[in-house]
């Protein structure tokens, strides 16, 4: 996909203007935060599970390429094909070869941030394989101009009942329709055909097992089972950062990711699906192919971002963001939003080309507190921070701002001095009032709120005088 | 007990009677208390802007001028934690080891001012009398770093005419953040604005917390809302108030 994350600032003054986003993102927020918070509660040991899960992660990314050989070889064993994609452009050549070597038409799709990485459906269309996205959420933004995602598990939570409303009757011709039970039975209609007709099925992969040569699929509407067991092809695209050794391990991340993403003990469904179609089997792809995706990954394995790739894409460090829910997804620009966003979208996409991001947090570590694979996630954003630094990228009047204040502050007399000024300075604008409207120094604080008055007197000179009295 | 004052610069340019309330309610704990006239700035701002060097400057300033004393007292939760969690991280054992040795050293001695009231200088008596309701908001690093979140509730337990109304999300970031407060204004005062509807929904006279960060974003956001009424302290200044 391609990146806006430059224009950061302008995407949140837009996303803060739409009110109906504004509605929707207090609506979620509740739904998310609350349900979590109760669905951790029904494990003895949360804190010991999150530490065992994070073990689990660095046990694999400590070695990655000899697990992803592991992978190879047993899912090869079973039959599937294993193809490597460094970049987006190969994600999507692999796919439309594949395609092309098995005569497909058609593509369903399974929910994959992968593919909107790659831009995956823009090639499929160029390569004339029409993509159906099954996934309601991912349904609706395709049907909506191919609209990009907000959230990584509830991608249409931007929107509104009205607006899916007025979207299927203008895009099914049939008529308006409030319920949201008639809406999810109407995209079923609409989609069962897709499903039957499809050549290939597309999915991503929320773990790949290296001992059995798995992919697991964490899905709630079944339509992920829909799209892996009846087309004759299945691709599963997903990055080489998600192999774990082993299907016990599976498990103990299964008692976190639903209960972070979600706030469900387990989702409604949890594939775990291994090899092509066997002989004796009824259903499955004749078959199966794994593109496993660097774009970017490789280089973060080893390096001071390292513990990001143990990511699980839950998305609760964006559900607890005080930022993400004031401003929603799309103001990030690029495909993961939120602080993991705000950490992926400079990685994989280059650091000048999101310079914004690594600074659009607060640092109130709510993220790093949720995260289930315990991701310290404000200390990635610092570090992002100080390689932009080290890298000139910020802006002169920011370096040299910061250059000169700390320069001051390492000269106490030059210091106390500053501060006496600035202290009458902010006194004079107050002009007798408690707060001050507009601050010209800070322009950006008062364009929300006052800036509070001082007393008049900085504490060293009026400790001294007092010290001085005794 | 003898105790060092790391005022912060936020109170020394904003609000220095919580500096003053500091020293009252450290005395009244029975503390000597000393301030180091050369302080400035513990250097999070220049931390969090990814400027490395500026921030081990100062790190190693605040050092100097404080690892000669027993205790040194923060009334601020993210000061605190900043000299106590952060200080050895900036000036790690691969750079300098004996600078890292200095950071780990003074770091087990920070406290911010609510925890050593009570968990080491064991205040039992307060000097003020504060009378009304009053609801708390907890700053993020103290909450989530240092574990501020029943110390100052304890204190304000010992005022016997104080009413503690708990506001929803307490837990919640205000929005400041230090430099993302005057970078993404209009973010971090939507942020404000939710933090400043939950406070004043019960219906409480003051809102109090340990940060002046936040309580100068909270003040500045209700303000502009046009409450003019609601008060906004530092819990310092409530617990030595005579009102």
């Amino acid at each position: 996909m391609e990146t806006r994350a430059r224009h950061f600032k302008a995407n949140a003054a837009a996303a803060l203007a739409n009110p109906v986003l504004q509605a929707n993102l207090k609506t979620s927020k509740s739904k998310f935060v609350d349900k979590r918070a109760i669905a951790i509660q029904e494990l003895d040991d949360f804190e010991g599970t999150r530490e065992a899960a994070k073990n689990i992660r660095d046990r694999v990314l400590n070695n990655l390429d000899l697990w992803l050989e592991k992978f190879e070889e047993t899912a090869t064993a079973r039959g599937a094909t294993v193809l490597w994609a460094k970049d987006s452009a190969e994600i999507c050549r692999h796919v439309v070869d594949i395609g092309r070597r098995h005569n497909v038409k058609k593509a369903a799709k399974s929910k994959s941030m992968l593919s909107e990485e790659a831009s995956l459906n823009r090639a499929l269309e160029a390569a004339g394989i029409q993509p159906v996205e099954t996934d309601l959420g991912e349904y609706i933004l395709q049907i909506n101009d191919n609209e990009a995602p907000s959230h990584i598990i509830a991608p249409v939570v931007h929107k509104s009942l009205d607006e899916v409303a007025d979207l299927f009757h203008a895009t099914h011709k049939t008529p308006r329709k409030t319920e949201i039970s008639a809406l999810t039975r109407e995209a079923r209609e609409v989609l069962r055909p897709h499903f039957l007709s499809a050549d290939m099925g597309i999915s991503g992969g929320n773990f790949l097992v290296a001992e059995t040569g798995s992919v697991a699929l964490v899905t709630n509407e079944g339509n992920g089972r829909m799209v892996t067991t009846l087309p004759r092809v299945h691709v599963v695209i997903t990055g080489i950062e998600k192999v774990i050794p082993t299907l016990e391990d599976l498990a103990l991340l299964m008692r976190l990711l639903p209960r972070s993403a979600t706030g469900q003990s387990i989702s409604n469904y949890v594939s775990v699906l291994t090899g092509v179609k066997q002989p004796e089997e009824s259903d499955g792809p004749e078959h199966l192919y794994f593109i496993l995706v660097d774009n970017g990954r490789a280089d973060v394995v080893g390096s001071e971002f390292h513990d990001m790739l143990r990511c699980i894409r839950c998305g609760a460090c964006m559900n607890h963001c005080p930022v993400y829910q004031t401003i929603g997804g799309h103001a990030y620009g690029w495909v993961y939003p939120g602080p993991m966003g705000a950490i992926l979208t400079p990685l994989y996409t280059g650091l000048e080309n999101a310079i914004d991001l690594p600074h659009a947090s607060t640092l109130c570590n709510q993220c790093g507190v949720v995260c289930p694979v315990k991701i310290p996630l404000p200390e990635l954003l610092r570090k992002l921070r100080e390689k932009q630094v080290d890298g000139n990228l910020r802006p002169l009047f920011e370096r040299l701002a910061l250059k000169a204040w700390a320069w001051v502050a390492g000269y106490p007399m030059l210091y106390g001095m500053a501060t006496w000024f600035g202290v009458r300075y902010l006194k004079w604008l107050a002009d007798g009032k408690s707060s001050i409207p507009i601050l010209g120094a800070a322009p950006e604080w008062s364009v929300g709120r006052n800036f509070p008055a001082p007393e008049g007197k900085t504490f060293r000179e009026m400790y001294a005088k007092k010290k001085g009295k005794q | 007990m003898r105790v060092a004052l790391f005022v912060t610069c936020l109170v020394d340019l904003m609000r220095p009677r919580i500096g003053f309330a500091a020293i009252e309610l450290l005395e009244a704990a029975g503390c000597e208390v000393e301030v180091p006239a050369s302080q400035t700035c513990c250097g999070q701002p220049a931390w969090n802007s990814g400027d490395h060097a500026a921030a081990a400057a100062l790190a190693k300033k605040v050092i100097a001028e404080f690892e000669g004393s027993a205790y040194v007292v923060v009334p601020s939760g993210s000061c605190a934690d900043h000299i106590r969690n952060e200080y050895p991280k900036i000036l790690s054992s691969d750079a300098d080891a004996e600078w890292h040795a200095r950071a780990v050293a003074l770091a087990s001695r920070v406290y911010e001012l609510t925890d050593f009231l009570v968990n080491v200088a064991h205040l039992e008596t307060l000097p003020g009398k504060f009378a009304g309701s009053v609801t708390y908001h907890d700053s993020c690093a103290g909450l989530r770093s240092l574990g501020i979140k029943d110390q100052p509730r304890a204190l304000l337990g010992k005022l016997p005419d104080v009413e503690l109304k708990e506001m929803k999300a307490a837990e919640e970031c205000c929005g400041f953040g230090g430099t993302f407060s005057v970078k993404f204004g209009d973010i971090s005062a939507a942020i404000a604005a939710r933090k400043c509807t939950n406070a004043c929904a019960t219906g409480a006279q003051v809102i109090v917390g340990g940060d002046l960060g936040c309580l100068l974003n909270i003040e500045g956001k209700l303000r502009r809302m046009g409450d003019q009424t609601t008060r906004v302290m530092h819990i310092a200044e409530v617990l030595v108030a005579k009102e």
